[in-house]
């Protein structure tokens, strides 16, 4: 089962040191698949089409006070696994939340 | 001699940083790399060209100078230098640059980079100002009335956007154009608009803005001479800024059109903004900015033709629908038909939210009411106006409206 | 240069077909590193470390967003006007949806 775990980041955000144990522990592990950080939310743009007619604005399109800051998406068992790394990952220390959400299987 | 020597260093700085700049974005594909040279570049100008004299080509001696400058700058710091090096692998595969001496302008790039929907629109005309007018951060300040380090800190921002996020420094393709010409044409407009009908402050109109689009619009014309609505924006601008002196009085307050003495208008510059609307407006479907541009046309003539102005904000506004399009309708109507039908227009006007909050609307149905015998009403309307007015001259001539209504 | 391309809001409307070849349309174009769709809402759950270090479970999602994350793309293209092309060409960015295109984060 795939899980996805977006990142929130609290106070842990800047410890590098943090972020790469984890990121060597989940590759490690055998549950990693993918994952990335993401610039900054002033870096955002937004993009929808109506009708035909491209709409590009600067910013993200609802200001939201929690950022995604990166995510992981990561290949185990169960949601209780997915949960332990989600506790383990720095982006839900110090006040940062992580957010499980499952991968839709097609 | 220095000071001749100096005075058109100043003039050859203010035509050529921007194209300097310009085509140093090209070359290097980094924005803070080629501010940074530019000024450099400059800098040693100051130094050589009041000793050595100007150079034949100030242009191609500065190009060369900052050129060695950021060369230097990038053999120092390795790793800026790879991360260059990647991006001039993708500007080299776009086309090879072009140096021969004389400066390539490579500005229109820059006009649509700064004006990219993927940045606020509050910065788009400031970082025109700044890097293609030339501009000095603390006068891009002033034109905007806010602190120094604000607009520091704004340019800042997106100049970090712009390289972050990596938005391109190109010229769209052909196909592109109907969707981003827009945004570039009215960042020059908000200049012009923010110099011309200053939203605050002592003066009417702050002819250093207003005349800073004025050149940038030149400037634009010229890299895209067969863009019709470029060629409308120029000539709204000039047909507009022709009234410039007329439209404040002795006292300093605002002169209405009908009452400005007309030798006060700029004869030059409206001989060269009235063949521009003939070209902005033949060949193809009228858009917005060559609408607008007649309208200014027809402004300038004598006697005022106000039935053709109002069939024109007809137009306008299925091209461009917009309150204050109905509002500069009503009034031309006013004009055309008599006070009372603008105001029956301008009524139905009342509680627009776009409306709200700017001081035109009841200035201008106090204008009406006053003309129509409505005393009272029209001291109620210039009072609410009152309340909203920012610029001095306006208010002024509020107040003496105000006073005549109330005598 | 990598972006990521953040589905919100996406509708129904959109077809299996739709998203089929859109993904198609990526993978074609050599563009495409990664992507996902997401469960729904109602199925995610949030995480968080206590001030006194105890691992803390709830249900739902942290930010309560108006439009709610419903998968992602990351694409690796040259410039910004090369992610929102691909944005725009997505079933997501219509019918009301939005795409927001994020660079990610290089670390060399």
């Amino acid at each position: 089962m795939k899980y996805m775990l977006l990142i929130y980041s609290g106070g842990a955000a800047g410890d590098f040191a943090a972020w790469m144990d984890y990121d060597k522990s989940v590759k490690e592990a055998g549950v990693y698949v993918s994952g990335e950080s993401l610039t900054d939310i002033a870096q955002a743009t937004t993009v929808r089409v109506d009708g035909a007619e491209r709409v590009v604005t600067d910013g993200p399109f609802a200001e939201s006070r929690e950022v995604l800051g990166g995510y992981y998406v990561l290949d185990v068992p169960d949601r209780e696994t997915a949960l332990d790394w989600a506790a383990r990952c720095p982006g839900s220390w110090e006040g940062g939340a992580v957010v499980l959400r499952e991968c839709e299987q097609f | 001699m220095t000071g001749d020597v100096n005075a058109s260093v100043e003039a050859i700085f203010r035509e050529e940083r921007g194209r300097l700049l310009a085509a140093l974005v090209r070359r290097f594909g980094d924005l803070d790399l080629a501010e940074e040279v530019t000024s450099e570049a400059i800098e040693a100008a100051l130094v050589h060209w009041p000793a050595d004299g100007v150079p034949a080509s100030p242009g191609a001696w500065l190009m060369t100078t900052a050129r060695r400058r950021a060369v230097d700058r990038l053999r120092r710091d390795r790793t800026y230098a790879a991360r260059l090096a990647l991006l001039q692998v993708e500007v080299d595969r776009t086309g090879p640059p072009v140096f021969e001496g004389t400066l390539p302008d490579e500005r229109l790039r820059l006009f649509f980079t700064f004006a990219h929907p993927a940045l606020p629109e509050a910065d788009r005309g400031a970082l025109t100002l700044r890097y293609l007018a030339g501009l000095t951060t603390a006068e891009v300040a002033r034109a905007y009335l806010v602190p120094v380090e604000t607009m520091a800190k704004r340019l800042v921002r997106a100049k970090k956007k712009i390289s972050v996020a990596r938005i391109p420094f190109r010229v769209p393709e052909p196909h592109e154009l109907p969707a981003r010409l827009p945004g570039v044409l009215q960042a020059i407009y908000s200049i012009f608009t923010e110099g011309y009908a200053a939203s605050a402050g002592p003066d009417l109109v702050r002819h250093d803005l207003a005349e800073e689009a004025l050149r940038l619009a030149r400037i634009l014309h010229r890299l895209l001479p067969g863009e019709r609505e470029a060629t409308g924006l120029l000539a709204l601008m000039l047909l507009t800024h022709a009234r410039r002196a007329a439209r404040t009085g002795p006292d300093g307050g605002l002169v209405l059109l009908e009452d400005q003495d007309r030798s006060r208008w700029d004869r030059a510059m409206i001989d060269e903004g009235e063949p521009l609307v003939v070209t902005a407006l033949t060949g193809g479907p009228p858009g917005p900015y060559g609408v607008q541009a007649a309208i200014a046309a027809l402004h300038d003539e004598e006697p005022t033709d106000w039935p053709q102005i109002v069939s024109l904000y007809d137009v306008l506004r299925s091209l461009a629908p917009s309150p204050v399009v109905d509002l500069n309708r009503a009034v031309a109507v006013a004009m055309r038909d008599g006070p009372e039908a603008g105001l029956a227009l301008l009524d139905a006007l009342a509680g627009e939210p776009r409306l709200r909050g700017l001081h035109v609307y009841p200035a201008a149905r106090g204008e009406l009411l006053r003309r129509l015998g409505r005393p009272a009403e029209a001291a109620g309307a210039f009072r609410e106006a009152l309340e909203l007015v920012g610029s001095e001259p306006e208010r002024r001539h509020l107040l003496a409206r105000l006073a005549d209504v109330t005598r | 240069m990598k972006y990521m391309l953040l589905i919100h809001g996406a509708s129904d409307a959109c077809t299996p077909q739709e998203w089929g070849d859109y993904d198609k349309s990526l993978r074609d174009a050599g563009v495409h590193v990664d992507g996902n769709p997401l469960g729904e809402p109602s199925l995610s759950t949030a995480v968080h470390i206590s001030a006194d270090g105890e691992k803390v479970v709830t249900d739902g999602p942290y930010a309560e967003a108006r439009e709610v994350l419903g998968g992602y793309y990351i694409i690796d293209v040259p410039d910004l006007d090369a992610a929102t092309d691909w944005a725009a060409r997505c079933p997501g960015a219509r019918h009301g949806g939005s795409m927001v295109v994020r660079p990610i984060i290089e670390y060399t």
